[in-house]
């Protein structure tokens, strides 16, 4: 597809991604989704922002909640979907879930339930990817929760002093669950990663779709050139609730202004013009990875042993 | 008495157990404000205050860590691990020092604590929100490890276990927490620990089980009854250390023994109550052991959950197999 400018691209494939999400909260109520799902609808510009500048060898971790950055690797949409649907053509062969989706074929390494664990794989592919000479740039994502784990200040120390090619990217929606951020921790993110020695950098607005390419284009580029690891805190807002289709303003963990004030940023709701251009095409993609999931088959109960061990 | 599904009987257990020891805390993510994402501890917090009921950071090592701190300090604290799944970043604690210390301070004191953690399949969530672990702590010398069957049972077993003066991981079986609803005792309820539960006797096959599989065994025996074979049931409640003692007197009766546990096979605690048997009543055997479990793969999504999780055909199918042997 062409695009007039670098905007109208990044705002097409957040709009896709958010398109995606809706489809998924519509199906939802019908129980053709087999697995839980943790919706990106709010945060799929740090995932477009952070991806556009990274090339499909470059190597990316992430968490749970990861379908905005699976699509915006560059992971299918169908083999997405059949996942979901517990479908044998799913990314994961219909064993693996929303939580763990992984496009190897496009630097999309795997995700997990396991908050903060992946952070210390991707030092440890950033530390094979320096000693084997490759000119990878190895990305970790993470939420402002998983800089609590002990797995990610050892990763942190490690990354650092071992100067890697990695770019930490916490993705800080100030909020782990029902738990806001204030009352989780006792130092601030950015100001603990300098303490590493690590450079950083801070968005306050992670709806800025164009900014967050930029910052991180620049990152990514720096990283790629002096082999040495960056941090990057950019502050974004979870829409839905934590896990699962639904709103959740009635949990009574954050008021409905929060959220208003994060929505009246958001260009995917600002601009219904661009909207209004892009859905339909979009929408197109989407009805045939449903209904490729719709038709693909059962894994057979022999797939439960396989790929075991 | 009231009638309680098992996650409101556990509930209804920690306000009782905290109202009458002020030693007892609540630590783990989520467990105040928000009062569990299972709502196991709904109201704690209002009725006992932050002091006593602690949201943590999102870090399970310093969660169990600092509760075992605070057991050596001669606190009794519960600390909850949101998904059985996430207790391994505290596994170094629970495997270096909950289990030891008792060891290692030469019997001066012990570590009174109590591990909570939803356990095993049942709410289509896969791996880490679905695995049966339990062997694992099994096999640490030191360790107690529960998972109750009812809601009376969750009571009586959480009492004792929070009683207990040394570490206890009690595992809750998620698909139990809603499932049905029983009457539950009021006031003071204990199950001393260590001591199995005869479900139902019978005088033709023993099925060992516990947790979740339980119900499993009853609508097999029953399926069985229909045909004629009449099976006892034992619900280990305890899971280690098991009640061998129970074991044996029903095998010595029965001649026959099937093991059912929803957690993969290779070493469980099936591998072990088969080995004991061997040991203690191979001459009462009229056919060999059976084990009906998981089998030895990280728990799959929703569809293959359903072949991975023995159900009541797959234990009708052992019984058949071994009453012809
Ligand atoms: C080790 C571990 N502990 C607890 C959980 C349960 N849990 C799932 S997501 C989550 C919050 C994570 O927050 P954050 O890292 O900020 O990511 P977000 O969900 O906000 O994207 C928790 C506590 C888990 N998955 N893994
Ligand atoms: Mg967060």
């Amino acid at each position: 597809m062409k695009f007039p400018g670098i905007y109208e691209e990044l705002f097409y494939k957040a709009l896709r991604i958010r398109l995606v999400e809706e489809r998924i909260i519509e199906l939802y109520p019908s129980d053709k989704i087999q697995s839980p799902v943790h919706l990106s609808i709010g945060q799929e510009a740090v995932a477009v922002g952070a991806c556009q500048s990274l090339k499909q060898t470059d190597l990316l971790f992430c968490s749970y909640r990861s379908h905005a950055f699976y699509l915006a690797k560059g992971g299918h949409l169908r083999e997405m979907f059949a996942e979901l649907y517990g479908k044998a053509t799913g990314c994961g062969h219909g064993k693996a879930g929303s939580m763990h989706l992984a496009a190897p074929e496009v630097g999309l390494m795997g995700s997990s339930a396991v908050v903060a664990s992946t952070i210390p794989h991707a030092v440890g592919a950033a530390l094979a990817a320096e000693r084997l000479k490759k000119p990878q740039v190895i990305v970790a994502v993470f939420g402002d929760g998983a800089t609590e784990e002990g797995a990610y200040h050892e990763s942190l120390n490690f990354a650092a002093l071992h100067k890697l090619p990695i770019v930490l990217l916490c993705e800080n929606n100030g909020l782990a669950v029902h738990s806001k951020l204030e009352a989780r921790q006792a130092y601030r993110i950015t100001d603990q990663a300098k303490s590493y020695g690590l450079p950083v950098a801070y968005l306050a607005d992670g709806h800025d779709v164009v900014k967050v390419h930029e910052v991180f284009s620049g990152i990514v580029g720096e990283v790629r050139r002096s082999r040495c690891p960056h941090f990057v805190e950019i502050r974004t807002c979870r829409y839905k609730e934590h896990v699962g289709p639904d709103e959740d303003s009635h949990a009574g963990y954050r008021s409905v202004e929060e959220l208003q004030a994060w929505k009246s940023k958001d260009p995917l709701i600002l601009n219904q013009e661009l909207v209004a251009q892009y859905r339909p095409v979009i929408l197109q993609e989407i009805d045939d990875a449903v209904e490729f999931a719709e038709r693909s088959p059962w894994p057979e109960r022999s797939e439960l042993l396989s790929d075991v061990v | 008495m009231a009638r309680l599904s098992m996650v409101d009987a556990i509930n209804t257990t920690l306000h009782e157990l905290m109202a009458k020891d002020d030693r007892i805390v609540i630590m783990g993510e989520d467990v105040g404000v928000d009062g569990g994402v299972f709502r196991a501890t709904v109201g704690l917090l209002d009725k006992f205050g932050p002091d006593r009921v602690i949201d943590t950071p999102l870090a399970e090592s310093g969660i169990v860590g600092a509760a075992i701190g605070m057991a050596v300090y001669g606190m009794r604290p519960i600390a909850e691990i949101q998904f059985e799944g996430f207790m391994f970043k505290a596994f170094d604690q629970v495997y270096s020092h909950a289990s030891r210390l008792r060891r290692r301070s030469q019997g001066l004191y012990g570590v009174p604590l109590v591990i909570r953690a939803p356990y095993g399949a049942g709410v289509r969530a896969l791996e880490h929100h679905s695995d049966a672990p339990e062997a694992l702590f099994c096999h640490l010398p030191g360790m107690k490890v529960v998972i109750p069957s009812t809601p009376a049972e969750a009571k009586g077993l959480l009492t004792a276990s929070v009683e207990d003066p040394d570490p206890v991981v009690f595992l809750e079986p998620k698909r139990l927490y809603r499932l049905f609803k029983e009457e539950v005792p009021e006031g003071e309820y204990r199950i001393p620990l260590g001591e199995a539960r005869m479900v139902k006797e019978g005088k033709d096959i023993t099925l060992v089980t516990y947790g979740g599989m339980v119900s499993v065994c009853e609508r097999a025996a029953q399926h069985v009854a229909g045909e004629g074979v009449d099976a006892e049931i034992v619900d280990l409640r305890t899971v280690w250390p098991f009640d061998i003692a129970a074991i044996t007197k029903s095998v010595t009766k029965t001649g026959r023994l099937i093991i059912v546990h929803e957690a993969p096979r290779s070493f469980g605690v099936g591998a072990e109550i088969a080995a004991l048997v061997a040991e203690r009543c191979l001459l009462s055997l009229l056919a060999p052991i059976k084990r009906v479990t998981g089998f030895d793969v990280v728990p799959p999504l929703a569809r293959l959950e359903e072949y991975n999780y023995p159900d009541s055909d797959r234990v009708v199918r052992a019984i058949h197999d071994t009453m012809q042997f």
